[in-house]
């Protein structure tokens, strides 16, 4: 009957009108990422000082979207910055044409680039999303919260477990 | 115009603003509502509980380019949202919101409402439909397919259910006797009842097919955003599509308002003063109004004409011949 399942939906709108909203208030309230969340990528450094990144252009071939310039450049006794033969004089991503797909982490030989938590990169001009090397290499200005890796993460996957 | 015409002026404006800032109240309250029956929040950021959410869209509203579209008639595009709000404000002109009162403080005496012609009723269905003239002349004029589908669904829905809402309202006034709202409001206290009781079904097939005049959902065909874009305010932007909505909603505060009167005792109740009474009436009728589109989905546009004659006209019938053998049987 059309008319008593009216009747019912009035009752099931009321019941929710004292529901408790499930709005997140985003500014103010930021939902923690998954652990394995995708966001904007960082450089790493070993525990020495020394950049995990030798300049093998390997990220910037995996890339997709072809957003990773990479200049290397040889290591001199004078001026070390790398472990290996070679460093990347400069390393450039253009967030602009990025689309987060993780493929230069899986590329990386050394995990020297890995994608971080951060997701509130929009700017206001095209040229300020060219991250050079010095700000993936800095430590973040924006702590974004991270859910519980017990709770939230998921399996190894499989790429990690065969290779 | 019993209080004079330099009083009764000033009445109108004061009225006419007050509809207006019940009007930027609801948009708010409306938001809000819909919000909490979806379990979310609604507009919360502007202002205290987002309450300054309408003058804020007001001044995005007004600083909008005045667009007029190629192929239109100039003249009726620009008209058209002019008379619907104009026909829906007008209504206000015959609504009284009490008998004659004092104002505190004074011994100035003057009558809660702006005329009260013995036909007000009629003036105020007169009006109900000029406003269609305006979404009809809107739709048409804008040389837009979606416009015109949506003027001629307004206007067919209005002609469906016009009927039923007169003869619906008959009922009342033969119980009544009287056409004039002040004087079904005092039968009403006179008979000591509201006329909702003996007039149930009317009152049934009032509150539909006036939600089918003000278009509101299940009804709000002329408009239907999934098939017709907008309907016909299709083409118009900025403050004109500003004033097609205000049209509507002060078209649902003002049936809110001859509901209130025709079946609920207007502002006749006790302890508390009149207008409060109406007031209490007509929030009444405009939360049920949230409430209902909350809750149903649009109908079917061949269900709409189906059950504007088939359901609500027998059974606005019905009522009549009921009514009319009661009056008879005690007169």
């Amino acid at each position: 009957m059309a008319v008593v399942d009216s009747v019912k939906g009035f009752g099931v709108t009321f019941r929710h009108l004292f529901r408790k909203p499930v709005t997140q208030q985003y500014p103010e309230y930021k939902r923690p990422v998954y652990p394995r969340f995708r966001g904007r990528h960082r450089l790493h450094l070993h525990e020495n000082g020394l950049e995990k990144c030798v300049g093998c252009s390997l990220c910037a071939a995996a890339c997709p979207a072809d957003c990773i310039r990479v200049v290397a450049e040889e290591n001199t006794a004078e001026n070390r910055v790398s472990p290996g033969e070679r460093y990347a004089r400069i390393y450039e991503i253009n967030m602009s044409r990025c689309i987060f797909c993780g493929y230069c982490e899986l590329a990386c030989p050394f995990d020297a680039i890995t994608l971080g938590n951060e997701y509130e990169i929009a700017e206001y001009s095209r040229d300020d999303l060219i991250y050079t090397k010095d700000m993936l290499l800095a430590e973040p200005i924006k702590k974004i919260p991270v859910a519980d890796r017990e709770l939230y993460d998921t399996p190894i996957p499989y790429y990690k477990d065969h290779s | 115009m019993p209080d004079g015409f330099i009083l009764t002026l000033v009445k109108a404006l004061v009225l006419a603003n007050l509809v207006m800032g019940v009007f930027a109240f609801l948009t708010w309250l409306e938001r809000r509502l819909l919000g909490r029956f979806q379990v979310r929040l609604g507009p919360n950021r502007v202002g205290p509980f987002g309450l300054l959410q309408p003058i804020a869209d007001l001044v995005k509203l007004i600083r909008k380019e005045s667009i007029l579209p190629e192929g239109i008639s100039p003249v009726l595009y620009i008209a058209a949202p002019a008379v619907s709000l104009f026909a829906s404000l007008a209504v206000f002109a015959v609504i009284p919101f009490g008998e004659e009162a004092t104002i505190p403080g004074t011994d100035w005496k003057i009558f809660l409402f702006i005329s009260d012609p013995s036909v007000a009723l009629l003036v105020v269905f007169a009006l109900g439909s000029l406003s269609f003239y305006g979404f009809l002349v809107g739709g048409w004029s804008s040389s837009s397919k979606y416009s015109l589908y949506g003027s001629m669904r307004a206007v067919s829905q209005l002609i469906s259910y016009e009927v039923s809402l007169a003869l619906a309202v008959i009922g009342v006034v033969m119980m009544a006797q009287s056409l004039s709202l002040t004087g079904i409001a005092e039968a009403q206290s006179r008979d000591g009842l509201w006329y909702v009781l003996p007039q149930f079904l009317g009152f049934l097939v009032y509150v539909v097919a006036s939600t089918a005049e003000v278009s509101r959902i299940p009804f709000d065909l002329p408009e239907a955003e999934g098939e017709l874009v907008a309907g016909y305010h299709t083409e118009y932007g900025g403050m004109r599509f500003a004033m097609f909505q205000n049209a509507e909603y002060v078209a649902l505060i003002a049936f809110s308002a001859v509901a209130s009167i025709l079946f609920f005792g207007g502002y006749e109740g006790p302890w508390l003063p009149g207008p409060v009474w109406m007031l209490i009436k007509m929030a009444f009728f405009i939360l049920i109004a949230m409430w209902v589109r909350a809750t149903l989905p649009r109908i079917r546009y061949d269900k709409l004409m189906s059950i504007g004659w088939k359901v609500l006209l027998p059974a606005a019938t019905l009522n009549l011949l009921v009514t009319s053998a009661f009056v008879a049987w005690r007169a």
